[in-house]
């Protein structure tokens, strides 16, 4: 027992070790964090209310009453660019949590069990196929009211619009997973576990899941950004959250007409779209270099 | 090298004396945002629909820029003085003017007049403009210039049927198959039809572009001075607005409904100008008196079900006293608007000054009104009663001065306990009439929902009309009527039926005065903003005459290129 703690605890050092070498991994974290944690705590520090059209304050500059002005209406933009953050954010992360997941669940199950991979490809590459602005179209149409009416406007529409990301994203991932479990399968070390009479879910659980981590977290970090630009697309075509619901993507097509005479405008839910997608994506390079496992010897 | 330069001299010296000639001036490029979808202003109520007919299509008399009556295919308006109209004023005689053709080359007759009647008013057809031609019970054709027109009652102002870019002359010879349920399946007809007008349509795609060509049979030899149009569809008001604006691509955008500072902006750049005029364009919330619900299926928003709250007449003027309507004017259109307590603003001699009031807001009286009739306010600050939240859909097209408004309205609608879900439907799909799409204005299948309209012509009778009864929305007119608010009111229907029958103009205003209070007092539509039209045109773009009158292209044929 103490042997194995000890063991993690090893691992652990060794991960740390490892991730910190990148350094452009080490910023994107710091980068994430302070973005994550600014949209969940910043609105404790910074009260004003996102929604709130104060009018005859419209089109304000820098100050110290709004330190990054005013919109058309006369919401401080601070207090929009952390409300949209959370809901830019929590949109990507669930998306991607839900095509990751979808993607492994199939992409495994294709690769390791020969009867399934015909028929769960085919799916993949029916979905791969479907064109996905007119599929959220109608995924749009058809659910929305039901939805909003059970659980409420705003979540229904999350829900709905975390569903339709998820549900058509998840197809790249599966093929990855898919490919890499096919390879893995044949080693020797699968086989041995096999020989010793290991059962298909503790190889799976112990063997390939591991091995196949590294694709895995490049995809989720993707998946985020792309989680995060789908639904800019949406709430531009006017299917996504209500007009006055923040998220980045709609600050930024809002203010798209005012880029000339109000550049700030666009530029902040610009820059944090960017820079949230830049970071994830360094961040997910460096968790790979730490976690897979070949190349972690080829550092040594 | 020399030949050449001489050559080329000469063309442009020929250029600039031959601007009279026809088709000397090019191509003319015209930018609509929402797409027009169908070239038959019969089987659409969009005015994009309407105005990229009029190049096309023309009817008997329109208006010009001052409202008044020209006439256009006609030789004259005919009046009780002139003898045009009989005495008991139910009949009309028009006279067509001699050796009009059509573009194909054949004869305009009063036989294609009848027939656009017949037309509008077959059974089964649809017909979007047919209180254009109520009360008429049968047009004659005693020879081929003269069209009489016979009314089942006394018409005091029979300038509606033929008249206005709403009711164009259709060829007989063109559309003869296309008659009542037939109309909306004879697409080569109604995507390109014949007609008398400058252009003739050359390509149309619809949702996209129409491609016109300078009408070889036009009956003013030196005119159209373009020899082609291309009017192109689609986008938004503000790249429209940048297209002529700022980058010079596009001759003239129409209906730029943009902030006020952005067009000031975009005007600076120096290639073209802001143009505007008021009409009766308004910018209105029609309040929906059935129940939106989906539960219903197909008779949500149908008269079968009355909505749950806002039946209740409080609730509506609640709503109303909670807007602060010079800051609407401030926000979306600075001077291209003011505020309006009307959905009759002009001309002058119908506005009234009954409802004023609604110009200043009254956050506490609203709240105070609403305490009295028993709507409390709950624990999250939303107002119920016997378990009835009061709790909105809002809907509108995408517009950005319109997603403000929303946002606004929103507001001021939390600080009297109402609760506001805003949904904005792009402009195409809201405004296209397709009776399939359940995101029309017409369907209203919402509580709330805001956009502008307005009428041709000087004469309210057709528009106030638009309120009664018969005008409700249902799927067994396919969704066609104009009254969106389903309210009906045997007391309204009755006054509109007076005012069709009423000949002396000061009797006409006092009556379309009284119905417009009556829809004001009762808030079936909550009027915002009287807009002025705003359009842009390139400072190369000559003739250009806004009129808010009639189509805004009515005067094409004198259109021309401003030489250097």
């Amino acid at each position: 027992m103490t042997d194995r703690l000890a063991h993690q605890s090893t691992r652990n050092q060794q991960f740390w070790r490892q991730f910190r070498r990148h350094r452009g991994a080490l910023i994107g974290g710091v980068v994430f964090a302070i973005i994550v944690l600014g949209v969940l705590l910043g609105p404790m520090i910074w009260t004003i209310d996102p929604g709130y059209p104060d009018i005859r304050a419209r089109n304000q500059g820098v100050s110290w009453l709004h330190p990054l002005g005013t919109d058309q209406l006369g919401r401080d933009t601070l207090a929009r660019l952390m409300a949209g953050g959370r809901s830019s954010i929590s949109v990507g992360m669930m998306a991607m949590v839900l095509s990751i997941g979808l993607g492994c669940l199939i992409g495994m199950a294709a690769g390791f069990f020969k009867k399934l991979d015909g028929p769960l490809m085919r799916l993949t590459d029916l979905f791969l196929a479907l064109p996905l602005l007119p599929l959220l179209l109608v995924i749009m149409m058809l659910f929305r009211e039901p939805l909003s009416r059970s659980i409420g406007p705003q979540a229904g529409i999350f829900v709905l619009i975390v569903f339709a990301i998820g549900i058509t994203s998840w197809m790249p991932t599966a093929r990855v997973v898919r490919g890499e479990v096919l390879g893995l399968k044949e080693r020797d070390f699968i086989r041995a576990a096999r020989a010793i009479g290991a059962t298909n879910y503790s190889i799976l659980k112990q063997h390939i899941a591991p091995n196949i981590l590294s694709p895995i977290i490049v995809s989720a970090t993707l998946g985020i950004a792309t989680a995060i630009i789908t639904e800019s697309a949406l709430s531009f075509l006017g299917l996504g959250f209500p007009p006055d619901f923040p998220t980045w993507g709609r600050q930024l097509s809002d203010a798209t007409i005012y880029m000339q005479d109000y550049p700030g405008r666009v530029f902040w839910p610009g820059l944090a779209i960017s820079l949230t997608v830049l970071s994830v994506n360094y961040l997910g390079d460096g968790l790979r270099d730490a976690l897979d496992p070949r190349q972690q010897n080829l550092r040594k | 090298m020399k030949a050449l330069l001489h050559a080329t001299a000469a063309v442009c010296a020929f250029g600039t004396y031959a601007h009279a000639e026809r088709g000397s001036d090019g191509q003319l490029n015209i930018i609509y945002w929402q797409a027009p979808s169908t070239l038959n202003p019969y089987l659409s109520g969009g005015t994009k629909d309407l105005q990229a007919a009029s190049l096309i299509l023309e009817p008997l008399a329109r208006f010009d820029e001052t409202g008044a009556l020209q006439p256009w295919l006609a030789t004259e308006i005919p009046t009780v003085e002139n003898g045009g109209v009989t005495e008991d004023l139910k009949q009309i005689t028009w006279t067509l003017k001699e050796g009009l053709v059509w573009s194909d080359g054949s004869a305009l007759t009063s036989e294609d007049v009848k027939f656009t009647w017949e037309y509008c008013t077959a059974e089964g057809g649809g017909c979007a403009q047919i209180e254009k031609y109520g009360g008429i019970t049968s047009v004659e054709t005693p020879d081929n210039q003269t069209i009489v027109v016979n009314f089942s009652s006394p018409k005091p102002y029979p300038y509606t049927a033929f008249v206005g870019a709403q009711a164009p002359i259709l060829q007989k010879t063109q559309f003869a198959e296309c008659m009542g349920s037939n109309a909306v399946s004879c697409s080569e007809q109604n995507l390109a039809p014949i007609g008398t007008g400058p252009f003739v349509v050359s390509e149309f795609r619809p949702n996209d572009v129409a491609l016109y060509n300078a009408n070889p049979n036009y009956r003013d030899a030196d005119k159209p001075a373009f020899a082609n149009v291309v009017l192109k569809g689609g986008g938004d008001a503000a790249s429209a607005g940048r297209s002529v604006l700022e980058t010079g691509q596009f001759d003239y955008a129409w209906n730029l409904q943009l902030a006020p500072d952005v067009l000031a902006s975009m005007e600076a750049a120096g290639k073209g100008e802001v143009i505007s005029g008021f009409g009766t364009l308004v910018e209105r919330i029609m309040v929906n008196m059935t129940d939106p619900s989906s539960d219903l299926g197909p008779e949500r928003s149908t008269v079968a079900h009355p909505h749950p709250f806002l039946t209740d007449v409080t609730v509506r003027k609640a709503l109303s006293m909670a807007i602060d309507r010079e800051l609407l004017v401030e926000i979306g259109y600075g001077d291209a608007g003011r505020t309006t307590c009307n959905v009759l603003p002009a001309p002058e001699i119908y506005a009234s000054t009954a409802n004023d009031a609604c110009k200043t807001q009254d956050i506490a009286g609203a709240n105070a009104l609403l305490d009295d009739v028993g709507w409390e306010k709950g624990a999250d600050g939303i107002r119920a009663k016997d378990g009835q939240r009061l709790s909105l859909l809002f809907q509108s097209s995408t517009n950005a001065v319109r997603q403000d408004f929303q946002v606004v309205l929103k507001q001021w609608w939390s600080e009297i306990g109402v609760e506001t879900e805003l949904r904005n439907i792009d402009a195409s799909v809201f405004f296209g009439g397709n009776a399939d799409s359940p995101d029309t204005f017409q369907k209203f299948y919402a509580d709330v929902e805001m956009y502008a309209n307005n009428f041709d012509g000087t004469d309210p009778e057709a528009y106030m009309s638009n309120w009664s009864c018969d005008q409700i929305p249902a799927p067994e007119n396919q969704w066609q009527g104009n009254n969106m608010p389903r309210y009906c009111d045997a007391a309204y229907d009755e006054m509109a039926l007076k005012l069709s029958q009423t000949a002396s103009l000061e009797e006409r205003a006092a009556l379309a005065k009284a119905m417009n209070d009556m829809l004001m007092q009762n808030f079936i539509m909550i009027p915002l903003v009287d807009r002025g039209r705003v359009s842009a045109k390139s400072n190369s773009l000559g003739g250009v005459i806004l009129n808010t009158w009639d189509s805004e292209l009515w005067n094409i044929s004198d259109w021309y290129r401003i030489k250097d």
